[in-house]
């Protein structure tokens, strides 16, 4: 229907080569993502949260399949669309809670919000809400790592809507030009806010772009956690081995509006249809099936996983609550850095 | 002490702050043509090669942001925009990126970046290729901004810069470039946010930048039989040294605020206010502002001439208020 081809069940075959635990911490990473974000859009709904949260429910495969393949050390920069990538890449929920509560907790002392979260212990030095804004960011900390001569990559995650934005355009010139370690990754999820891709990009097919600069691009079903993890692993092989960088598109579908826990169906935006035929090729139930396929998760084990996320999802919430909200006294003295 | 141009202080110190630093690179337009930069990037191509100097496609907004990307993965950047008007395109990367980092992360991550940018003013390049954007860069928190004047400030304000662990705009104009002053041969930093008196005086503090502390000091040299002038370089706008102009202006009760970017919002309106703010007990006469009016600059030379203030500009503000 809206992406014919790429839908239905992930086949076994094209999981072989991938052990098993991975698979398995990749959707409990999803898991983890979904549950999360689940509980954060029924406290945007009760009004408890206040910061704009925009919600990654349904993009889950996205960001769980690159950060299967990245290590600490790798770099990612995310979008408005953070929490997703936060919890990923292996940030801690209580610190992510915490911020989207706006706490002294958070991991960003509560100056940041939902959109501006980062974690650099873990490589997550930040995430920004202008479109497009840290696709240089990431060509650069590539830049950074190629002078040092570390294997280390970067990994810049932006939607369909960045790449009407020339910065894209500049950023991925000057990656090929020096074959930088750094991973594109665009999770096209057909909506920019409101409008449909149709209606904004005269081609929409947004890999090609990244073609034309010679970059190695493809568009993959990203609701297969399997296609994103191998897509990613050849991209990160690639960069590490000196190959510069890759693109890939993700054809993926966010279930709720651009912000907050509404469907955007009541505001004309789009159909009930369409957003029951994704709902329906759910991302996390295709991957719960490929592991039930494969013996690798039973349902017992499966129920045991999700009551430990819910758990450990509640136990950030009570964490956050509690945790005062940040100082006002010395806020004037916050804008610099000061010497050490 | 050796005597050097501002140009050569400018090239000695690049060169040895990338000697020096293995973090250290220059990215930027034309950081490898003359056409640019003039004589300040002398030799440090053939020096350091194409991985130090990194001479870009025209992308300002991506190449400020890469500058920022490599900041933030703990290296120290000098980023180049050889005309300030070319800023305006990075302005999302400045503006929205380096200067919000640290604080909207809570301090957590910093972006100790050197932004360089040249005012390129005159020589009929009209409205496009002549602007200074320093006022408009002051306005923006999270932002450092110097403005050196003198040889020996251009290479003490470059290394501070660079030492700095957050985003530090440091601004020349290239009608500085052949001034002469001391230099001392090794690194050493000027602290940011110190103003200096750079002459003494009783009557009129003078509070200038950049180029305009020349036009200045012309000026009180010219009157200097009947007015005794005070001119403080500024140095900094960015943190602005308070102090040392309530002192000054404390003294000689009157202020004349030279600056060579619009008058509208500009940092003479800024620090008029401060001092009309703090000290309206101690002015014996209103605070006068020499400033460029509010038009974009022309190209040809007649029009520049009376577009750009000199020192009977000057001369005839101090006059008005004394």
């Amino acid at each position: 229907m809206i992406a014919d081809g790429f839908c239905g069940p992930i086949g076994k075959e094209s999981a072989e080569g991938i052990p098993g635990h991975l698979l398995k911490q990749v959707y409990r990473t999803m898991l983890r993502i979904r549950l999360f974000e689940e509980r954060v859009a029924s406290l945007v709904e009760a009004k408890e949260i206040k910061t704009p949260c925009h919600l990654y429910i349904g993009q889950e495969a996205v960001a769980a399949g690159v950060c299967a393949v990245l290590e600490k050390s790798d770099f990612v920069y995310s979008t408005h669309r953070s929490h997703g990538h936060y919890i990923a890449k292996g940030g801690d929920l209580k610190s992510l809670m915490a911020e989207i509560f706006c706490r002294s907790t958070g991991c960003s002392g509560g100056y940041g919000g939902s959109m501006h979260i980062c974690s650099p212990d873990i490589g997550l030095p930040g995430s920004s809400a202008i479109v497009g804004g840290t696709i240089p960011l990431a060509v650069g900390t590539a830049l950074a790592f190629a002078r040092r001569g570390e294997k280390s990559v970067s990994c810049a995650f932006f939607g369909d809507g960045a790449a009407t934005e020339g910065v894209m355009f500049e950023s991925l010139n000057f990656a090929k030009l020096r074959d930088l370690p750094v991973i594109f990754v665009c999770e096209n999820n057909f909506y920019s806010t409101h409008m449909h891709i149709s209606k904004i990009q005269s081609n929409s097919e947004i890999y090609k772009r990244a073609q034309a600069f010679d970059i190695p691009a493809d568009r993959i079903d990203g609701n297969n956690a399997v296609d994103v993890y191998k897509a990613a692993k050849e991209a990160v092989d690639r960069a590490r081995g000196g190959g510069g960088p890759t693109f890939i598109e993700c054809l993926t579908y966010r279930w709720r509006g651009h912000v907050g826990p509404n469907w955007d169906i009541e505001e004309g935006i789009r159909s009930k249809e369409e957003v029951d035929w994704w709902v329906e090729n759910c991302a996390l139930g295709r991957m719960e099936e490929l592991l039930s396929d494969m013996g690798l998760l039973h349902d017992k084990e499966e129920k045991q996983m999700r009551h430990r996320v819910e758990e450990e999802v509640e136990t950030a919430l009570l964490f956050a609550k509690k945790s005062p909200p940040p100082e006002t006294h010395d806020l004037c003295g916050k804008a610099f850095k000061q010497e050490e | 002490m050796r005597t050097l141009t501002y140009a050569q202080a400018l090239n000695e110190t690049l060169h040895q702050l990338i000697e020096d630093d293995e973090r250290v690179i220059l990215i930027g337009q034309g950081v490898n043509s003359p056409w640019y930069v003039g004589t300040t990037t002398k030799g440090l191509l053939d020096r350091f090669g194409e991985e130090r100097l990194i001479d870009t496609p025209i992308s300002e907004n991506a190449v400020t942001g890469i500058a920022v990307g490599y900041a933030i993965a703990g290296m120290r950047p000098i980023l180049e925009h050889p005309r300030m008007d070319f800023m305006y395109l990075a302005m999302d990367q400045i503006a929205n990126h380096a200067a919000n980092w640290y604080f909207m992360f809570g301090g957590r991550v910093n972006v100790p970046l050197t932004i360089w940018g040249i005012i390129n003013r005159g020589g009929e390049q009209a409205a496009q290729h002549s602007q200074a954007l320093h006022s408009l860069f002051t306005h923006i928190p999270g932002l450092k901004v110097v403005m050196p004047s003198t040889p020996y400030d251009a290479k003490g304000l470059l290394v501070a810069a660079v030492r700095d662990d957050n985003p530090v705009l440091f601004v020349d104009d290239r009608w500085l470039y052949e001034i002469e002053g001391d230099v001392p041969e090794k690194l050493f930093t000027v602290p940011i946010g110190k103003a200096s008196v750079i002459r003494e005086g009783t009557d009129v503090s003078v509070i200038a930048n950049s180029y305009m502390v020349h036009v200045a000091l012309k000026a009180a040299q010219t009157i200097s039989d009947e007015i005794s002038v005070e001119v403080i370089d500024l140095r900094s706008l960015k943190p602005l040294d308070t102090d040392l102009l309530f002192e000054s202006v404390r003294k000689t009760k009157r202020a004349v605020v030279a600056d060579a970017s619009w008058k509208t919002c500009g940092i003479s309106a800024e620090i008029s206010s401060l001092l009309s703010e703090n000290l309206f007990g101690s002015l014996k006469a209103p605070i006068k502002r020499v400033a460029l009016p509010d038009i974009p600059a022309p190209a040809g030379t007649v029009l520049e001439k009376a577009y750009y203030p000199d020192a009977k500009t000057i001369i005839s503000s101090i006059k008005e208020i004394l």
